[in-house]
């Protein structure tokens, strides 16, 4: 019995990762073009409500999910003239937007809370969904949660195997370098701000027509997720792969919290549910210590035998942000 | 004669940084098929229709002048601290957890009050060292962490209510069980005003006002903050100097959960920032981060805040409309100074 | 293919770095661009990679004009650059270095493009491991990384800028060997740098530059006294030396060991004693600022010692530094000295050390800007902003910013950006301090005033440092020669006599 119901749960976790999945990988692509985009909050609420709103109107989903990717596309596109083009701090706007948006969201969705949508409902995929436990795990989701997982590969795909992906990591690493190889850097990091932005908004209509279904304005339980989102994609490394499993992990702990609850009542559930946060700031901790003075000084100290292992130990648990993440690229 | 043309032209760009966001909130309203002017005109109604509103627009003045005070100084050292929110949170669990301790003692409430205010402080300023500490000395950018930070002092603040000091068997979103009335920082007859926090808020801002632009620290503070690198070279240990901004921002930040819970809910509750943490942060960029301006402009956007709590009940309004306003006002303004600096007066 | 430079001119605000060059390369010659720091020699290279444009004249390959807007364009006519700091991606593997840049597919052949390269290198005998990860290479395989993938994508010609810093000797001989294949193969070559002995072995052309202007091209043998002499101007006779140095020794370098990538100094012993001017002689990056910092506390050296006044500072910071009355100037004024968006007022309050009680005492310190700006002649008022000072000025309040009392000033460039009014100005208050016993350390890319103003000369080069020099016995030629790699066996024996007397 209990083996059944941990499957369902695992494939919930699947589902409920789906939206964190997206957020993280657009993000993903817009830092690794050397842009932070910090308004993901705020684009999450605001392309949730939007998306929801259209596909209520429309009857479909797919203009639903569209609406929300033009949100996202279109918020994206102030971050990127503001700080590529305007030269403003990349952070302040971003910050600014995120709240601004959120407020709009309830402001507009107000007329729509607790309205009747279209659900996106799961879709197996034959032959494939009666393998034993990958068959109730992976194929007996919602198109969407698909989406998520090629989503993943495609992404890894696209920065580490292909050529336009090779220059997306050079135009973050070093736009110097990318600029002498014929990119065009302030044009490619709009196109990933947008593009990543676009991916993000299309989180948020998951939401509300999948996940967590319908507008409820504040209590819709989204603010904060893009907060998530952003800790993720430096837990993740900007690896989408990595970064992936960051988002199942979250998503897991938040389904063991609510499984744990009842053997755990002397922890509040709410406690749980954001449980993974202090695991988050732990391991940012690790991954960034190696980068300190004094921790090299410390290494330096040491004697040459474990030197060496140490530094080793510190490098592989190290993510090294894209060189050129939140400066403006100057031509000259 | 250069200075005075120079001037006007930025005010005539932060004019059309204004004059944009309105137009940006008619549009929203147009949008919903609102009367913009009839809205307009509620908020501000809202806020000065009548002595009560008045007295709730200052109640939110105090913790936004608090805060802001706060992030002049981490802004001040080129400090991004967006974990005040979760300095405020902990400043409260601070003021709460000792006030609860005192609570059947014989000891007189007005040191009960005094001890469980600097307690809130202290709460405040050990969140906030926490989140310097991450920066340098584990690489955690200050922002991430204090967002890190602000979610775990959610987490801690929900846990406390519902489970360790949740009301007896009625644990809910209202908070723990109110304090005693002996127990609130005095206020105004029939408001919830309090002259002791208005009393803090002019004192803070004084305060800061005269740390950052007086004093010595406050002068090292502005150098680290516009040159790191320079300002080592002169002489100024730098990191200890970010560490010190983010502990007086942590005692602003923690000095307000404590008055959210001394003088305004008496309690403990889950939303107990208020997301002013977040809003202070606007008002800071809104006012360029000098604290001249802070008053006044912090007086608006409590003005908004509670002149847009009409707007749901007359006309069917969300008030997070006044949120919208807030956040296009800065965004615009910094649009058009961004415009300016690009198209206008570059060299 | 043939390069050809017409007419070009080239402004910085005020400065003229490029005057009417008019320089003709031959293909399949390797062609040497000399001249020091400031002579124009990147502006010109920048010019035809497309880096920036000309203000005039024009750019000729093959007979034909062409316009080279960006990098992109250089690379379509074939021009290909190799940058002095290299410009490649460190965490990124070299295989996939090679091929970022490159048209083709969306997903490139690794394998194929392996084999590619493989081939490629082994016509060069470079032997890279193209799965390697570049920031663990030295310098010299980046080099060899960045001279595939240009010969790669279709260069015909190559620049390469200041390409031999850095790098050991064997990789030297494989970099010459291998240029001049490419030059047997009808490739141009050009060879930017400031090392006679490179462009002497390699360049059967050499073109100077000094100031902006093209001096003179040279053909193979070369002069070595000529080049100097052109590169530097006519010698100019020096005015009064005076030596104001006492015995006692106020700072001491103990084997001091310091690596910066991509340089090494080793074993660096020294004395300063107490009114004594230093000079550190050499061209840009041969280690000097390196070694400077190490004195001060900011770069922390791997061994040896640093000793202040008879007290052990190594690995201490620069605060502690600062305490025992060293105090450094750094070169990059508004990065690192001054701080951008503080007023001359706000300045002489931080680095005042009187009156400091908790509030500033404003009027007090406007006065004593106010002071200092008329005793140091600066042009600016207490409220000006440093960044809104000219180059000179901020200098000056630099100077007027050091305490009173201080045992060792470390300067970087002190007079460079500066009118020669403001630079004799600036020498003659540094000299005040000797007087009082302060000593001085300065590296300079001027060697007619490291002559003119030190006791003693230390000179760098990759990495290398002479012993110390007697300034006044040593001529402007022989330093020249010394900071363009040539003429150090001699003074290797000098430094084993100066070493068999110490120990004696």
């Amino acid at each position: 019995m209990s083996g059944d119901i941990i499957l369902f749960g695992l494939a919930g976790v699947i589902a409920s990762g789906a939206p964190i999945v997206i957020a993280v990988i657009g993000e993903t692509l817009t830092e690794r073009a050397g842009v932070i985009n910090l308004s993901l909050n705020g684009v999450i609420l605001l392309s949730a409500m939007i998306g929801f709103w259209v596909a209520v109107e429309t009857d479909s989903l797919f203009f639903g999910f569209l609406a929300g990717m033009v949100v996202g596309a279109l918020v994206s596109t102030i971050v990127a003239f503001s700080s590529i083009t305007l030269k403003q701090s990349q952070v302040a706007v971003g910050f600014i937007l995120a709240i601004t948006c959120r407020d709009l969201a309830y402001f507009l969705g107000n007329p729509i809370m607790g309205s009747q949508g279209p659900i996106m409902l799961s879709t197996s995929i034959p032959l494939l969904k009666d393998i034993p436990i990958l068959g109730r795990l992976l194929f007996q989701q919602s198109l969407m949660t698909y989406l998520s997982i090629i989503m993943i590969g495609i992404a890894w795909f696209w920065i580490f195997k292909t050529r336009p992906g090779l220059m997306l990591q050079g135009i973050g690493e070093k736009p110097a370098a990318a600029y002498v190889r014929g990119a065009n850097v302030q044009k490619m990091r709009y196109f990933y701000t947008i593009v990543g932005g676009a991916l993000v908004g299309l989180a948020g209509p998951l939401y509300t027509l999948s996940v967590k279904p319908g507008w409820k304005g504040t209590i819709t339980g989204l603010d904060g997720i893009g907060w998530i989102v952003l800790a993720i994609t430096i837990f993740g490394g900007w690896n989408p792969i990595r970064a992936a499993f960051g988002a199942y992990l979250f998503a897991f702990l938040q389904w063991l919290g609510l499984v744990l609850q009842p053997y755990m009542t002397s922890i509040p559930s709410q406690v749980l549910q954001v449980a993974p946060f202090p695991l988050m700031i732990l391991a940012l901790l690790f991954v960034n210590m190696g980068n300190t003075e004094w921790m090299e000084r410390l290494i330096a100290s040491l004697p040459d035998t474990v030197r060496l292992g140490a530094s080793k130990i510190l490098r592989s648990m190290q993510s090294r942000q894209p060189g050129s993440l939140g400066t403006p690229f100057e031509r000259q | 004669m250069n200075q005075t043309r120079t001037r006007s032209i930025s005010l005539l760009f932060q004019l059309g940084g204004l004059a944009l966001a309105v137009l940006f909130v008619t549009i929203i309203l147009l949008l919903v098929d609102a009367q913009p002017m009839e809205a307009f005109r509620l908020i501000w109604e809202g806020a000065t229709g009548n002595p009560t509103r008045i007295a709730s627009v200052f109640v939110v003045w105090v913790p936004l002048l608090l805060v802001t005070c706060g992030l002049l100084a981490t802004f001040t050292a080129g400090l991004w601290n967006i974990g005040i929110e979760g300095q405020i949170t902990v400043g409260a669990i601070f003021t709460t957890g000792v006030m609860r301790l005192f609570l059947d003692t014989s000891i007189s409430p007005v040191l009960v009050i005094i001890i469980s205010m600097l307690a809130g402080m202290l709460g405040g300023a050990l969140w906030a060292a926490l989140a310097g500490i991450l920066k340098t000395f584990g690489g955690v950018n200050e922002i991430f962490g204090g967002l890190g930070l602000n979610f775990i002092a959610t987490a801690l603040n929900i846990g406390l209510i519902f489970g360790a000091w949740s009301r007896p068997g009625i644990a809910s979103m209202s908070g723990t069980e109110p304090f005693p009335e002996h127990f609130w920082l005095p206020t105004f007859q029939n408001f919830r005003l309090s002259l002791w926090s208005i009393g803090f808020a002019v004192l803070g801002l004084i305060i800061i006002y005269f740390l950052l632009q007086g004093t010595h620290f406050g002068l090292r503070l502005k150098a680290v903050g516009k040159g790191m690198k320079s300002a080592f070279r002169m002489g100024i240990p730098t990191w200890q100097h970010m560490m010190l901004s983010f502990v007086i921002c942590g005692l602003f930040a923690g000095l307000t959960g404590a008055i959210q819970v001394t003088g305004v809910y008496h309690r403990l509750i889950p939303s107990i920032s208020s997301g002013y943490g977040f809003m202070g942060l606007m008002i800071a960029m809104l006012i360029n981060y000098q604290a001249i301006w802070l008053a006044p402009i912090a007086l608006f956007f409590a003005a908004l805040n509670i002149g847009g709590i009409q707007l749901p009940i007359v006309i069917k309004l969300d008030s997070a409309l006044t949120g919208v306003l807030q956040g296009s006002l800065v965004l615009f303004i910094l649009i058009m100074q961004g415009i300016k600096q690009r198209f206008v007066g570059k060299k | 293919m043939n390069v050809e430079f017409k007419n070009i001119n080239k402004h910085f605000g005020p400065v003229h770095a490029n005057v009417d060059i008019n320089l003709n390369i031959q293909s399949g010659s390797i062609q040497g661009i000399l001249g020091e720091n400031g002579a124009g020699k990147s502006t010109l290279m920048k010019i035809l990679s497309g880096f920036i444009q000309p203000d005039s004249g024009g750019i000729y390959l093959d007979g034909k004009a062409v316009l080279i807007d960006s990098p992109a364009d250089a690379i379509k006519y074939g021009i290909g650059m190799l940058h002095q700091d290299p410009l490649d991606f460190p965490p990124m593997r070299l295989i996939e270095n090679f091929i970022v840049g490159q048209r083709g597919g969306l997903v490139p052949s690794y394998k194929e493009t392996i084999k590619e390269f493989k081939e490629l290198q082994s016509r060069f005998g470079f032997s890279l491991n193209p799965e390697a990860y570049v920031d663990t290479l030295t310098v010299g395989e980046r080099q060899q990384l960045e001279i595939l993938r240009l010969l790669w994508m279709g260069a015909s010609a190559l620049i390469l800028d200041e390409p031999t810093t850095g790098i050991s000797a064997q990789q030297k001989e494989k970099l010459f060997a291998a240029l001049k294949i490419l030059a047997e193969q009808g490739k141009t070559i050009i060879f930017v740098s400031h090392k006679l002995e490179d462009v002497e072995i390699l360049c059967s052309k050499v073109a100077i530059l000094r100031k902006g202007y093209l001096v003179g091209e040279v053909p193979s043998p070369y002069d070595t006294d000529q080049l100097v002499e052109m590169m530097f101007g006519k010698v100019i006779s020096l005015g009064d030396r005076n030596t104001v140095a006492q015995n006692d020794v106020v700072f001491e370098l103990r084997d001091l060991f310091v690596e910066h990538y991509p340089l090494k100094i080793e074993n660096v012993n020294f004395q300063l004693r107490s009114g004594e001017v230093i000079g550190l002689a050499g061209m840009e990056g041969s280690g000097q600022d390196v070694l400077l910092r190490a004195c001060v506390g900011l770069l922390r050296p791997v061994s040896g010692k640093v000793i202040v006044k008879g007290k052990d500072l190594t690995n201490k910071n620069y605060l502690e530094f600062m305490q025992n009355e060293v105090s450094f100037l750094p070169a990059s004024r508004l990065e690192e000295g001054l701080v951008p968006g503080l007023s001359l007022a706000e300045h002489f309050t931080i680095a005042g050390e009187e009156k400091k009680g908790l509030f500033i005492d404003k009027e007090y310190f406007r006065e004593k800007a106010e002071n200092m700006i008329d005793e140091y002649h600066i042009i600016g008022r207490s409220d000006s902003t440093v960044e809104s000072l000219s180059g000179g000025n901020q200098q000056r309040a630099a100077l007027a910013l050091l305490k009173k009392s201080l045992s060792i000033i470390l300067l970087e460039h002190p007079t460079r950006g500066l009118d020669i009014e403001s630079a004799i100005y600036m020498w003659g208050k540094l000299k005040e301090r000797c007087l009082q016993g302060c000593s001085i350390f300065f590296i300079s890319g001027d060697l007619e005033e490291i002559l003119q103003y030190s006791d003693r000369i230390l000179v760098f080069f990759s990495g290398h440092v002479s012993p110390p020099l007697d300034a006044a016995t040593t001529s402007l030629e022989q330093l020249g020669q010394l900071i363009g790699g040539k003429g150090w066996d001699q003074v290797f024996e000098i430094k084993e006599n100066y070493e068999s007397n110490a120990n004696t």
